[in-house]
């Protein structure tokens, strides 16, 4: 085994962490609020967790994927904790007759980037600086290693009560993502689970890399901004070669839940240069595709991130609401989800899009299909 | 019905009396140290008037004392909290995100016992009542006198909250209760804070509402009484003593509420502009539109009812940059009588520059001679400039709409504004507030999920609960009006689950007022 640079993640961190997976949240993936306190408790406690790069594991290394599966809306009521989501983890030990070496989450944006810290405070390894969305997608095949072809299962999913459920094999992720959901539904409609372990191989080809990181840069980026009253929104951009679509108000929104999904739209009225001009945005849990005109000029898996005008925080599909004053960026998707593979699996299409995928960022960095 | 209003605000007290729909008095008193002496003088000035005496219906109060007293960290209780639901949510005990000061002053103990429930109703395991009687002694023996509970979609499921205090009624009957379900929504760390903040008030609540009706028996008036609460309803004084964070941010609710009573409209955008901020909000059917977010209160954060407000640095008091001549957002403050020129102060005000445009006669003019017209234009349009950018920023659609300015500092409300089709001043405007308290209404809240009904009947269950509610707080049923209809689809639930949150108010009943006299 290697020796790996660890690298402390500070509580100053996790604070920025909180901030930024909630933009990468893309709307939604929930908020990270009741993460960060679990995350503040443990640290007031001495518990303490360590970063470590993807490139540092070994190929035959054993790494736990995490998060919370269920409803935002349970989990204001069943609160995340940090204990329930390392059992997930140790049941994949028990079930596998192994040890992981290290944890990470499914995906960063949103609840589940604190997910794999709370896991590794309590099983005393690092978390890795990956996951497998780059942001926050609502399905369990909406993943890199799905895009991959790399084995869905098990999966174990764990409740406080003491159900404890392990999907041992299945035919394909969409499986997973069903069965997986009928017994969180049954659970309460809030489970921690662990997903299918990944080898050290895995996460260094198919994991995508260094988010941790950069919900940290960008959280850090937005509180600094917050606290020197300059603008959040810019510094943002700039640093992660971001593009602003649209600057307004929201004047419109319409929800309703269909399989599950809370799906809709929200209409915004434009400001400043956006005067006489309206946005609007499809979602499915997470904003999917920005239309202006009538004409779709942002989509999935380009990151739609709508944020407070003023704060820079994010607003998601949940909480936007008639009158905020919000600014639409979208943020470079990883190249895993802009492949072809990668497209049919989160590309408009998955989300019932009729539309080829055009990248925001297609004419100055050249990528799209 | 004859009815007086009073509205304790930070710098004075205003008191009207309104017979049915009309204002027959108004008066405005320095606030005071206490609050009560100063309702005494609100109310004795009152009195003395010949049209102001006679038999009143109701008097009805609208203060900041219990928010105030949260925020200041005085006369706050050491409580009991206790947690139902385990195993789950078992990582964030009550007191989790509180500021560590306040959490020290209040945190009586802790008590985490199994039970509470699924979004569906299903027990998340059976509640624990020996691990309950065992919580009850010892808050007993420690000689805790207030204690809130808390148990898991106790919104949706309140038995285990209500087991719990019929268990603390059997074994520490003194204690008082405040149960989680009574305060609201769904979001379990912020219903309990609300209700932490509520036990943490109790005494301050008895002795504040003792304090209030003997000012009002003081003043000669044998009416029953009421609190403001935060959605510009109100509540009888003994809910009060069991409530007093409903009555939180009261104050803004009241004037939006005493804007659209003075001016007859329901829909209207209203700007209050006092001596250090203006308030501006939205009304809709009458009411102020609320903020559905999460609020904080003294650092600790709740889900309560609150107006939703945009409160800009701009008032009568507002100092005036000489270099820029932009408004505020520093102020004077109370110090406006002594500080402002024309009052003989030095410092350039808000309200020197309206005295100087001939827009305001108070003081001493002749001690804003050496001001410039252009000064005095500059800083009129940063005002006015101001105004038109908040008040578009609360504006939920296109178009110009109607705008209620009241307020002391309303004379800084020019006469055209961009995107306000029409500047509405009202007599007695500078009282608004006080008037919002005296026509306050009786409200009820539902807020649950629903499932397999369709959208139409899970309104109609919700909308039957909100009616119960209102007629069990004093409303008159025939007079029931729906303020609010929320339906919140919610993600990853089965059976097209529906959040469904409703809220009806009421004229006060006079056979129900009248009877809390006898």
């Amino acid at each position: 085994m290697n020796e790996p640079v660890l690298t402390e993640i500070t509580l100053e961190d996790i604070e920025s962490l909180a901030v930024g997976a909630w933009i990468l949240g893309t709307g939604g993936g929930g908020s990270p609020y009741l993460g960060l306190l679990n995350l503040r408790r443990l640290y007031a406690e001495g518990y303490r967790v360590q970063l470590m790069s993807p490139l540092d594991l070994d190929d035959d290394d054993r790494v736990a994927v995490v998060s919370n599966m269920g409803a935002p809306l349970i989990g204001q009521e069943r609160l995340a904790d940090s204990r329930n989501i390392a059992r997930a983890v140790e049941m994949q030990e028990e079930f596998g007759g192994f040890k992981f070496r290290a944890v990470m989450s499914v995906e960063i944006g949103g609840g589940n980037g604190t997910q794999a810290l709370m896991a590794a405070a309590h099983l005393n390894i690092p978390v890795v600086d990956a996951d497998c969305m780059g942001r926050a997608f609502p399905e369990a095949q909406m993943t890199s290693v799905a895009i991959g072809g790399l084995r869905p299962y098990p999966c174990t999913l764990y409740d406080p009560r003491g159900i404890e459920a392990i999907v041992t094999k299945v035919p394909s992720w969409k499986w997973m993502e069903r069965t997986s959901r009928k017994i969180c539904v049954e659970m309460g409609s809030i489970a921690s689970t662990s997903k299918a372990p990944r080898t050290g191989r895995e996460v260094k080809d198919w994991g995508i890399h260094f988010t941790t990181t950069a919900a940290i840069r960008i959280g850090r980026l937005v509180r600094e901004a917050n606290r020197l009253h300059t603008d959040p929104i810019a510094a943002l951009l700039e640093s992660e070669g971001g593009k602003r679509l649209f600057t307004g108000k929201v004047v419109d929104v319409a929800r309703r839940t269909t399989e599950g999904f809370l799906r809709g739209s929200v209409a915004i009225e434009g400001i400043d240069d956006d005067r006489g001009s309206r946005l609007e945005l499809s979602f499915q849990n997470e904003w999917i595709v920005a239309w202006r005109e009538g004409k779709a000029v942002a989509m999935s898996p380009d990151l739609i991130c709508v944020l407070e005008s003023i704060s820079g925080h994010a607003v998601g599909t949940e909480t936007v609401r008639y009158g905020q004053r919000v600014t639409v960026v979208a943020l470079p998707a990883p190249a895993v989800l802009t492949s072809p593979r990668g497209l049919e699996f989160v590309g408009p299409r998955a989300f019932g899009y009729d539309l080829d995928f055009r990248s925001v960022f297609e004419e100055r960095a050249g990528a799209g299909v | 019905m004859r009815r007086i209003g009073i509205d304790v605000g930070g710098t004075n007290t205003d008191a009207v009396l309104l017979d049915g729909d009309k204002v027959v008095f108004a008066v405005k008193c320095p606030t005071t140290q206490d609050a009560t002496s100063g309702i005494l003088d609100a109310l004795k000035a009152l009195r003395a008037d010949p049209a102001a005496r006679g038999p009143v219906d109701a008097v009805v109060i609208g203060t900041t004392h219990f928010i105030n007293a949260v925020v200041q960290r005085r006369n706050l209780m050491k409580v009991a909290a206790i947690r139902i639901g385990m195993p789950a949510s078992a990582s964030l005990p009550p007191f989790c995100d509180w500021p560590q000061g306040l959490a020290e002053r209040v945190r009586g103990e802790i008590f985490m016992l199994e039970g509470g429930h699924d979004y569906d109703g299903r027990p998340i395991v059976p509640f624990d009542t020996a691990g309950m009687r065992a919580a009850a002694q010892r808050i007993a023996d420690l000689g805790l006198r207030s204690v809130a509970v808390s148990s898991i979609f106790s919104p949706l499921d309140p038995s285990c909250e209500i087991a719990a205090r019929d268990i603390l009624q059997e074994i520490c009957p003194n204690v008082a209760v405040t149960l989680s379900h009574d305060l609201g929504r769904i979001g379990l760390l912020e219903r309990e804070n609300a209700a932490l903040l509520n036990a943490v008030l109790h005494d301050l609540a008895v002795e504040t509402v003792a304090a209030f009706r003997k000012a009002t028996a003081e003043s000669g008036i044998d009416a029953p009484l009421f609190l403001t609460q935060n959605d510009g309803t109100v509540m009888q004084a003994e809910t009060a003593i069991a409530f007093p964070v409903m009555s939180f941010a009261s104050g803004a609710t009241n004037s939006m509420r005493g804007a659209a009573h003075l001016s007859g409209l329901d829909d209207a955008l209203v700007v209050d502009v006092g001596g250090t901020t203006s308030d501006i909000g939205q009304l809709r059917h009458g009411f102020p539109r609320e903020a559905n977010a999460v609020v904080e209160v003294g650092g600790v954060r709740t889900l309560f009812r609150m107006p939703d407000l945009l409160s800009i640095g701009l008032g009568g008091g507002s100092h005036i940059d000489p270099a820029s001549a932009r408004v505020g957002p520093l102020s004077v403050g109370y110090r406006l009588t002594q500080d402002a020129l024309v009052f003989g102060g030095i410092q350039l005000t808000a309200t020197d520059i309206a005295v100087a445009a001939g827009l305001l006669d108070v003081g001493d003019r002749s001690r804003t001679a050496s001001i410039s017209k252009d000064m005095i234009a500059a800083a009129l349009t940063d005002a006015t400039r101001q105004l038109e950018e908040n008040i578009d920023r609360m504006k939920t659609e296109a178009g110009d709409a109607p705008l209620i300015a009241v307020g002391g500092g309303a004379f800084l409300v020019p006469e055209r504004l961009a995107g306000v089709s029409q500047i509405i001043r009202v007599p007695f405007g500078d009282c608004a507030n006080a008037v919002g308290a005296a026509i306050a209404r009786v409200s009820g809240e539902a807020d649950q999920v629903f499932r397999d009904l369709t959208r139409d009947e899970a309104i109609a269950a919700a909308l039957e609960i909100a009616e119960r509610k209102a007629i069990n707080a004093g409303a008159d049923p025939r007079s029931l009006k729906t303020i609010e209809i929320e339906d919140m689809p919610i993600a990853y639930l089965p059976g097209n689950s529906l959040r469904v949150r409703v809220r009806v108010a009421g004229a006060l009943s006079r056979i129900e007022a009248s009877r809390e006299v006898a």
